[in-house]
């Protein structure tokens, strides 16, 4: 066991039933003991210190707390920690070591795809599903791809040069 | 659920559930999270036509389906438009049909089909029509004991057309208003004939009498027009931000007549 970590209101009441889950995290097994109703965004966030993953609009809408769970994009605000127990998940962290880049964040910044960078790791999280999938999507498909990722600064032009610059990218390597 | 006392609910996509629960719209005791239950997640054609698709097969699996690309258009036609991908992933058209929102694509769409909820309890199995399945505004009628399985769309008698036409916002936004159409030939001669509608009402419509018109002969521009107004006065729209109540009747009216003049024109094509 590496690590386990406890997530649980300060105010938590004796009675409040507690689940111990193990979930493979970017490659990495963590445990947390959590209650039962904790979303995975917060294990991520408060638990894991993973802050890359974003809250954004909380009612799985905005897409940019997207993990991959299994390989897939979920809206991690909309799933409970319990839920990933045993499973793998892919944060924004995970897609390359810390002085590192990986061709989708390269494709980002050298296209300029994002303005605050709020919901950027959302963005590239649903990317890198899309990639795996689909190494060289059309315009169309990446728009389509990434309908459930909402950037409030609109700045969906260059979002979608940068999933097409990190694809070639990919595809070069 | 028994436990539950009828506070307890199932989780499956938990993609419109949670949101409520977060909201504090729903606050169920329990939840009981099916998502582990093995062998539940399947889309199935029967040898007798009937199309089985179970409780955790999710929007993604049936957007992707060839078997649904050939064998039901009114459905293939809506599982790109439900939600946004991302939820498509999670969400299932059996938990959308518990789920019992007005605004919810699936209901429209299994009721065009006469489709059925097989609910399963400690009594047994029961199959129940989605048109009374659906009792109401997040109302179903599953016993406190009973979860719902699968649904089954029936066998065809004839050739199986269809559409589902939804208008949104924005990706992922509820519908301002859908209209789900399905029907079967014979020949040209229509046997069948389903008409629901979303987001227009404070349930699911089943525009009945719509339907009834185009029941018993070909096709023409003119029982297209008397469907599409009888579809159009059986919406009960509400004003509010997604627009106006006469401007959510009209979408309703053109998108039934839009829908049923594709079939026409297609049928024309082929012959």
């Amino acid at each position: 066991m590496s690590n386990l970590y406890e997530v649980l209101p300060a105010e938590a009441a004796d009675d409040v039933p507690v689940r111990k889950v193990t979930i493979r995290v970017n490659g990495e097994s963590l445990s947390a003991v959590v209650e039962p109703r904790l979303l995975l965004a917060h294990l991520l966030r408060q638990g894991f210190g993973l802050t890359g993953t974003h809250t954004g609009c909380d009612t799985t809408n905005c897409g940019a707390c997207t993990v991959l769970l299994d390989g897939q994009p979920v809206k991690s605000c909309t799933l409970f920690a319990v839920q990933a127990d045993g499973h793998d998940v892919m944060t924004v962290e995970g897609l390359a070591g810390p002085s590192e880049l990986h061709a989708i964040q390269e494709g980002f910044k050298e296209e300029h795809g994002l303005q605050c960078g709020f919901c950027t790791p959302g963005m590239m999280m649903t990317t890198k599903a899309l990639l795996d999938e689909n190494p060289n999507p059309t315009e169309d498909e990446i728009r389509w791809a990434l309908s459930g990722n909402l950037c409030r600064c609109t700045g969906y032009q260059n979002i979608v040069k940068a999933v097409m610059w990190a694809a070639t990218k990919l595809q070069d390597q | 659920m028994s436990d539950g006392g009828g506070d307890a609910k199932i989780l499956a996509g938990g993609q419109s559930l949670v949101p409520m629960i977060k909201l504090r719209f729903a606050s169920p005791e329990m939840l009981v999270d099916i998502n582990n239950l093995p062998g539940l997640d399947y889309l199935r054609l029967g040898e007798d036509g009937r199309l089985h698709i179970g409780a955790l097969c999710r929007h993604g699996a049936l957007e992707r389906s060839s078997l649904l690309a050939t064998h039901q258009p009114t459905m293939a036609a809506a599982a790109p438009l439900v939600a946004d991908p991302i939820v498509r992933v999670r969400g299932t058209l059996v938990g959308s049909l518990c789920h019992a929102d007005p605004q919810g694509d699936w209901a429209s769409v299994m009721t065009s089909l006469d489709g059925l909820v097989v609910a399963q309890g400690p009594k047994g199995r029961r199959a129940i029509p989605v048109k009374e399945f659906v009792r109401g505004p997040f109302q179903n009628a599953l016993a406190i004991d009973e979860i719902a399985v699968e649904a089954v769309v029936p066998a065809p008698q004839g050739v199986s057309a269809g559409g589902y036409l939804k208008l949104e916002r924005r990706v992922g936004d509820f519908a301002t208003a859908g209209v789900a159409v399905s029907i079967n030939r014979v020949g040209s001669n229509v046997t069948r004939a389903g008409i629901a509608l979303t987001g227009v009402g404070g349930s699911t419509i089943s525009a009945d009498d719509a339907a009834r018109v185009l029941v018993g002969g070909p096709l023409t521009a003119e029982v297209i027009g008397e469907a599409a107004e009888l579809a159009a006065q059986a919406a009960q729209p509400h004003t509010d931000h997604r627009g106006s109540a006469s401007f959510k009747r009209q979408v309703v009216r053109v998108f039934t007549s839009r829908l049923l003049t594709r079939l026409l024109l297609s049928e024309e094509e082929a012959a």
